[in-house]
């Protein structure tokens, strides 16, 4: 079972609610964690990680032969990146413009185009306890796009264990990315008119992959019940409420689990948990 | 004309109620949203929506499905992992980047790139503010730019009407959208909060600010949530020189003025308000 932890945007507790429930979890059944915010990935913050494997994760950029090439013009004319850029001295690859695509590389009509690696980030394993496995992907800086690294984590998923995946913010590509191939979505949002903006956006993208979904409301309270009704209108249950409260802020600022304050949330996440796999089922 | 950006590491640090609140506070400027992805400062604004442009960001392949004789070449050219086999093959456009080799690959001339449509950009008018901001079609990836045309659009506006700032939203992360946020502005304010995590966020942030060389300086906000991270943030902002813009509490007037979606320096009293009254000064002496 796969279960990817998303919000609209970041900062509503999509990490808190990743990292409690699959501690809580896991001390049931073996859970894999993964981390596909790779441009801020927070997850291994609230846990001692041994980590066990590392890999690079690489694109392809092109360079010229400079013997072979006749500055015909080819290479840029297909080039739908603006990445290349020929003169009359030679050809000018500008490294931070290329999606590694390989297009020029076919274009070429006398082969002088060759293609050496470079690292844009890495994918990192390890092991949280027996029963509590991890992954997290890293975007180098000034790199415009993790897509390629959470595609390298994603391939890690272990389909025998409970899988949860802490998404990165927002709508857009990544996002989409690893919501591939989940069977769950749970949304995270908070209760103000920011939430709840957000939400239907990120609401918009899981219903046209068809994945089901449920929602956690943070920062909860009585004063602002626009979400519920919402939730209510759109079909999508509401399956957890977490309390505008000072002490669960404060244990996260720590890097703490909040489930680990009071009994009564560790058994509210194992109820959450059994509510998803309900649905799955 | 000056041009200032709020950015933060990651989402939800407090961006949008700082920069909303700059724009209650500055005087004859423009506002640009830059957070395409999940705009949020027009809900603070109520703003009447004056322009709307068609973004068009980027291409995808398409494949005509009666020339496609499911020879698979398209698909191992692919680098994306974006064409799905089949009688005919198909183009998952969520992951197409547009980068024509599989149009030069294919031997039946089946597949053309076509012009996609990625968001749209607005100019809207909050009273007299103009608000330069965008929304991403969910799932495109070309944020990058069209946050340039959202700044493109607020500029163009400040120097038609003659204003002395551009105040900008910026777009969280540290990737494609966070850069283009930043490039070329006179002055980018730093959101930090005192977290386990909001530490790892910043030096990440800090280091995307230096390398695109702008000028910088960092409000911490919660500050007397976790004084231990604020002390250590503050070191560290000590030993790397950088200028610590002002502190913000941890103040439940912050949410509320969020539920009433209006900026929290509308309510002079509370304690957010004074803090980012004291930042907004510090800010017009350093530009």
């Amino acid at each position: 079972m796969k279960i990817a932890v998303v919000s609209g945007k970041g900062g509503t507790g999509k990490t808190t609610v990743a990292t409690n429930l699959a501690w809580v979890t896991a001390a049931k059944k073996p859970v894999q964690l993964l981390d596909a915010d790779v441009e801020e990935p927070n997850s291994h913050l609230f846990f001692h990680v041994k980590y066990t494997g590392e890999t690079d994760v690489e694109i392809l950029l092109p360079r010229v032969n400079k013997e072979k090439c006749i500055l015909c013009g080819e290479c840029a004319k297909v080039c739908q990146f603006g990445a290349i850029s020929v003169f009359s001295t030679g050809v000018l690859v500008f490294d931070n413009l290329c999606h590694g695509c390989g297009a020029c590389k076919i274009a070429c009509p006398t082969k002088a185009i060759y293609e050496l690696k470079k690292q844009i980030g890495v994918v990192k394993t390890g092991i949280i306890h027996e029963k509590l496995t991890f992954g997290t992907g890293l975007l180098n800086i000034g790199e415009p796009s993790g897509v390629r690294i959470i595609r390298e984590l994603k391939k890690y998923i272990d389909e025998t264990k409970t899988v949860i995946i802490d998404a990165p913010p927002g709508t857009s590509c990544p996002v989409v990315e690893t919501l591939r191939g989940m069977d769950y979505a749970l949304m995270v949002t908070e209760a103000t008119p920011f939430g709840l903006h957000d939400l239907r956006l990120a609401v918009e993208v899981v219903k046209e992959m068809d994945i089901p979904m449920g929602i956690v409301i943070n920062r909860a309270s009585d004063d602002y019940t626009e979400i519920e009704e919402y939730a209510s209108s759109k079909n999508i249950p509401i399956l957890e409420k977490i309390p505008f409260d000072r002490d669960i802020a404060t244990a996260y600022s720590r890097g703490s689990l909040f489930v680990e304050l009071k009994k009564e949330w560790f058994e509210r996440f194992e109820k959450l948990y059994e509510k998803i796999a309900g649905v799955i089922a | 004309m000056k041009q200032i950006a709020v950015v933060s590491g990651k989402g939800g640090t407090g961006k949008t109620t700082l920069s909303g609140s700059l724009s209650f506070l500055f005087k004859n400027h423009v506002m640009a949203d830059c957070d395409v992805d999940a705009p949020n400062l027009h809900l603070l604004m109520e703003p009447k929506l004056k322009e709307t442009h068609e973004y068009y960001g980027g291409k995808k392949a398409e494949i005509e499905g009666h020339r496609c004789t499911s020879c698979g070449i398209c698909m191992n050219t692919c680098r994306f992992s974006a064409i799905i086999p089949g009688t005919p093959y198909r183009v998952d456009p969520y992951a197409c980047e547009g980068c024509n080799a599989c149009v030069l690959t294919c031997p039946e001339e089946a597949i053309t790139l076509k012009e996609s449509k990625s968001g749209d950009y607005f100019l809207s008018k909050a009273g007299e503010l103009p608000l330069s901001h965008a929304l991403l079609t969910p799932g495109e990836e070309t944020s990058g730019g069209l946050i340039a045309e959202v700044r493109k659009l607020a500029l163009k506006v400040a120097e038609q009407e003659e204003h002395d700032y551009v105040v900008i939203d910026g777009a969280p992360g540290i990737g494609c959208a966070a850069s283009s946020s930043i490039t070329g502005v006179n002055y980018v304010v730093i959101v930090a909060e005192p977290t386990i995590s909001g530490m790892h966020d910043l030096q990440r942030i800090v280091e995307t600010t230096r390398h695109f060389m702008r000028k910088f300086g960092i409000v911490i906000n919660k500050f007397d949530l976790n004084t231990v991270k604020t002390d250590e943030i503050a070191n560290w902002c000590n030993k790397e020189k950088i200028e610590i813009l002002g502190n913000i509490p941890f103040d439940p007037e912050v949410r509320n003025s969020a539920i009433r979606a209006e900026p929290v320096v509308k309510n002079k009293n509370s304690a957010a308000a004074k803090a980012i009254k004291e930042i907004y000064y510090r800010l017009l002496d350093l530009i």
